[in-house]
């Protein structure tokens, strides 16, 4: 996608700065700009009787595009902005969100969130908002995805529905999801912080028409031009011919290859698992069990030495949000570093309460509201390595519909799907039938074998490389393709 | 003590808070669209709709719809003692949907004025256009009857906007309080959540909807710690079924006085015996079978999925192709017959009128243990021409079209799914539990995991009850069930009765691209499934 047109779709102008000439008008612009932010907060301040006032500001102008069956099916068009006004009396608390961002909405929204928070009970962990701050400036914002026609999303379409049309034997399914967006957060207490980012995402499936194999690619990028279309498309189209007719093998414990999606899937979930609180209070897979423990893991070696999560939003392979829902800047955490559990995920009051510095933001777990994906380092070896050095081992390309069965040991059951093959003597030898599986990331990164480059997988948000770990346990098969 | 009423009504706020007057001001400054409190179309709604319409029409849409949807939630949290949210939601806009040469298009705007609308409806048109180099097939919409003037309004009584917020978070303390009386109890959360939706609706056809619903949820989890702080267990969260009713919903269902029950069965889970791995006849209570019926037979039988429309992300449907399982692909036993609806009392997907303007239908998805029927749209209803003129049947959509928001484009939803109880025998729970010599009772959602074509699944439960001998003898714990949708229906050897029928549901079914969410309820008598396969889930670290 190199040329890139300025269709009768998009905006005339990207950032409005003529602020009192527009309130009311939105589809001027495509998100709100800095300046207009900055006006909505200050207007809401002046309405505000709390207390304390919190302003959170999202604007989004989403465009997509889905084809299936070889068609192009639906595709739209949507712009909308709200306003969340957080306001406090004494220890009581209430939030009113409204998409009016009109002068009379703005004052609505606030009269409300007034009158909700008087007739809330007190809160007693309610912690005072925060003053200015300072951010790091992330450039997520790429004018590559945000000028995007509904040619050049159509154009891009093509490269899979074209050769999908052509070649007979295959029926591709795809998804084209753009956005442009921009949040704010203006606070009582002096804080004013504004970002904005574009996103763009593709996922397709091509399907064997004989219905027994199914293949999986996708690509996730702040700027539209990174992503590439035909490349997906062909690795997408191989996948899914090299896994026609799949055998059945036995499930049980199984060395496997997880392709970076897959890994991102199943360790993901270690991410809402890190909070502190659960921790201490001892329900949480990282605290310490039985008579004599009141305490974390902390400081504890729980993983594969050569494991190593962060979050950092600067990281350029990540582009994510300087600061988090509550105004806090994120900046770069290290969960775990070479294996052992450095940090759990402190709320601003839990932190207080334990004499600890906050890291995760309203409480809300790792990562906080902000922050960007997880990101896993990368290790020495390569996804062709991992092939090669391999004598017997599934491959999976990634898992589908994970919920968690033990919240006390992280085990999670989840299906492969969409590519899943028997690694044999250094070669994918076969394509096999997909199996559910029963088990923990916990599990998956202390048996690690081999740690791949990391890359940015199109669902998640994460950033992980290809894993190879031993004894995964598969509990069934699924006669899914 | 001043409630949230008293407060709008001396400040002056009442008529534009509470019945939506002035909803919004347009660029002029003069007073645009409002929404009523009750069903009646406003007729600025209209003026808008008809705009939209209109202006679609002029760019070149040889079809278009618009919705106008005001969507209103309400959350409120509380953990022990401590309210942890109290959260408003409003949102309002408008979404254009057209057809052009065959080709669809949709756009949304927040932008409430006659050139905001438009301007959405020409870039419906102008997507649409863009697409059409991507088209091969054609849209075509099975024919409908117009409704030029209708209006629909959910069951409920008491508007939950109409309670003030004190009054509800002390319901929840007072449940919580009870809770924690129990002894080992912990942890309780409980929450509310509310949604009220007034949507509007015109085609270039000529029907001209609106419609008002409400649906509730109070949810409660009660955690027990072991004395020795090597055990917890939780019951809950999901105690209570959303319904698509309001406040006095949420009072029948007493929490205060349930939560010591909840509590009470998280404490025992706590020296639950750990289940024995094997095959177990298997008696699966409505609050736990409603989420096997949505994963394992309401799923597949979304036309949009077995067609492929659903590939790149929820998956397909091993009851496809169509014309290789319609009245064939055995499903069940002659006593199984699950239909789909949108008429079922108080369920999560009733409404009046679907987001494609038509009238849902009652329809037969499997009829006495072979499949029968898809779930449709208008666009799909043609798509099983020759399958409902072979039977005799109209060529008509089951009403199943719709859209989460103003600002998501409408596309095949599940409508409620539902088991028909037994017709001769009014069965209850306890006579099957005395009918059982070796069984597990399984109540409450819990994990549950399905693969992308609903062929394997794995579904646990919040309280499993041992049954020996036709008596329930104590607690299980670790309890999961695996198994292959169609050898698991076939397996169905007793059906509850009449009285035993119950709705569950859940406000949050994931579909589509972008991803959307639809409500939607699931009933069901209890149902006794023979000789299943379980495992269990229990690991150390």
């Amino acid at each position: 996608m190199s040329t890139l047109r300025h269709h009768p779709d998009a905006p005339k102008r990207l950032i409005a700065h003529d602020v009192a000439s527009r309130h009311g008008v939105i589809d001027e612009a495509l998100v709100l700009s800095r300046a207009e932010c900055e006006d909505i907060v200050q207007r809401a301040l002046t309405l505000s009787k709390a207390d304390a006032c919190r302003i959170n500001i999202g604007a989004s102008y989403q465009t997509n595009l889905r084809f299936a069956d070889n068609q192009m099916s639906t595709s739209g068009i949507s712009d909308d902005a709200s306003i969340t006004i957080s306001s406090v009396f004494g220890k009581k608390r209430a939030s009113v969100t409204t998409n009016d961002t009109s002068p009379d909405g703005l004052a609505r929204a606030v009269a409300q969130s007034e009158a909700l928070a008087k007739l809330s009970p007190d809160d007693p962990e309610l912690m005072p908002e925060l003053g200015a701050q300072t951010y790091a400036s992330i450039p997520a914002w790429f004018d590559s995805t945000a000028n995007l026609s509904a040619e050049d999303r159509a154009k891009a379409a093509l490269t899979a529905l074209e050769p999908a049309r052509k070649a007979k034997d295959l029926t591709v399914a795809g998804f084209i999801d753009c956005s442009a967006n921009a949040t704010a957060i203006g606070t009582s207490a002096g804080l004013f912080a504004y970002h904005r980012s574009t996103g763009a995402n593709y996922t397709l499936t091509v399907r064997t028409n004989d219905g027994t194999g199914s293949g999986w690619v996708g690509g996730d990028e702040n700027d539209f031009s990174r992503i590439d279309f035909a490349g997906i498309a062909t690795r997408a189209i191989d996948k899914a011919r090299a896994s026609r007719n799949p055998q059945a093998i036995e499930p049980g414990r199984y060395t496997v290859i997880f392709e970076p999606q897959a890994v991102s899937d199943l360790i993901g979930s270690v991410r809402g698992a890190m909070n502190a609180r659960s921790a201490e209070e001892g329900r949480s897979p990282f605290s310490v069990r039985g008579p004599n423990g009141n305490g974390t893991k902390l400081g504890e070696r729980i993983m594969d030495t050569r494991v190593t999560l962060v979050t950092d939003p600067a990281d350029p392979q990540i582009l994510g949000s300087p600061f988090d829902g509550e105004g806090m800047p994120t900046g770069r955490q290290v969960w775990v570093e070479n294996g052992v559990l450095k940090q759990l995920a402190y709320s601003r009051f839990w932190a207080a309460r334990k004499g600890v510095q906050p890291n995760s933001g309203g409480g809300g777990g790792f990562g906080g509201g902000g922050g960007g994906g997880l990101k896993m380092l990368g290790g020495d070896s390569t996804f062709d390595a991992m092939i090669k050095g391999t004598e017997r081992a599934v491959l999976v390309t990634r898992l589908w519909y994970l919920r968690v069965v033990d919240g006390r040991t992280l085990v999670y059951t989840g299906l492969t799907r969409d590519g899943t093959f028997l690694v044999e003597n250094g070669k994918v030898a076969r394509s096999i039938k997909n199996f559910r599986f029963n088990d923990s990331p916990l599990f998956l990164l202390n048996n690690l074998e081999a740690v791949g480059p990391s890359v940015r997988v199109a669902e998640g948000g994460s950033v992980v490389p290809a894993l190879k770990a031993r004894d995964f346990s598969f509990t069934s098969l699924s006669d899914a393709v | 003590m001043t409630t949230r009423r008293d407060f709008l009504a001396t400040t002056g706020l009442a008529a534009s808070a509470l019945t939506l007057a002035a909803r919004r001001a347009d660029a002029a400054g003069t007073r645009s669209p409002i929404l009523t409190a009750n069903t009646e179309p406003d007729p600025q709604v209209k003026v808008l709709l008809l705009e939209a319409l209109t202006a679609a029409k002029l760019a070149g849409a040889s079809w278009a719809d618009a919705r106008i949807q005001r969507q209103r939630r309400q959350n409120i949290g509380t953990r022990e003692q401590q309210v942890t949210n109290v959260s408003d939601t409003d949102t309002i806009g408008c979404g254009v949907r057209v057809i052009v040469d065959g080709t669809w298009g949709f756009s949304a705007t927040r932008s409430l004025t006659k050139e905001g609308v438009a301007r959405a409806a020409q870039r419906a048109v102008s997507l649409a256009k863009a697409n059409r180099v991507a088209r091969e097939r054609l849209v075509r919409l099975a024919p409908t009857e117009v409704h030029p003037n209708a209006t629909w309004k959910s069951g409920y009584t008491i508007d939950p906007w109409s309670v003030p917020v004190e009054e509800k978070v002390a319901l929840l303390f007072a449940a919580n309080a009870e809770a924690m009386k129990v002894k080992n109890i912990r942890f309780v959360n409980s929450n509310l959540s509310f949604v009220k939706e007034e949507r509007s609706y015109a085609n270039s056809e000529g029907s001209m909807i609106s419609q008002d619903v409400v649906r509730s949820w109070v949810t409660m989890s009660c955690t027990a710690v072991s004395d020795d702080r090597t055990e917890t267990a939780t019951r809950g969260p999901e105690v209570v079924q959303p319904m698509g009713r309001g406040w006095e919903y949420v009072l029948e269902n007493d929490i205060v006085k349930n939560a010591t029950v909840w509590a009470e069965q998280a404490r025992e889970k706590l020296t639950a015996r750990p289940v024995d791995v094997g095959r177990w006849d298997l008696i699966l209570h409505p609050s736990q079978l409603f989420l096997t019926i949505h994963e394992s037979i309401a799923h597949p039988t979304e036309l949009d999925r077995a067609m492929g429309y659903e590939a790149n992300y929820a998956g397909t449907s091993f009851i496809a192709p169509p014309d290789n399982v319609l009245g064939k692909l055995r499903l069940g036993p002659d006593m199984l017959t699950i239909r789909g609806n949108r008429s079922e009392k108080d369920g999560l997907a009733t409404i009046g009128y679907d987001d494609d303007g038509v009238r849902p239908d009652e329809f037969d998805i499997i009829r006495n243990g072979i499949f029968w029927d898809y779930q449709t749209t208008r666009e799909q209803a043609e798509w099983l021409r020759p399958w409902y003129e072979k039977n005799g049947m109209p060529v008509r959509s089951h009403g199943c079209a719709y859209a989460q928001s103003w600002s998501d484009v409408a596309f095949q939803r599940m409508p409620n799914v539902s088991i028909v109880p037994d017709q001769q025998v009014d069965r209850s729970l306890d006579d099957m539990v005395a009918a059982t010599d070796k069984g597990i009772v399984m109540i409450g959602r819990s994990s549950y995991s399905i693969d992308q074509q609903r062929y394997n699944a794995q579904f646990g439960a919040q309280v499993c009850y041992e049954v020996k001998g036709g008596k329930i003898v104590g607690q299980l714990r670790d309890v999961a069930y695996v198994m292959r949708t169609p050898d698991f229906w076939n397996s169905v050897d007793l059906l509850g009765g009449k009285s035993s029928y119950e709705l569950g549901g859940t406000f949050n079914d994931g579909k589509g691209q972008p991803g959307q969410s639809n409500a939607v309820s699931h009933g069901c008598p209890p149902v006794r499934f023979k000789n299943i396969n379980v495992i269990n889930t229990g690991r150390q670290l």
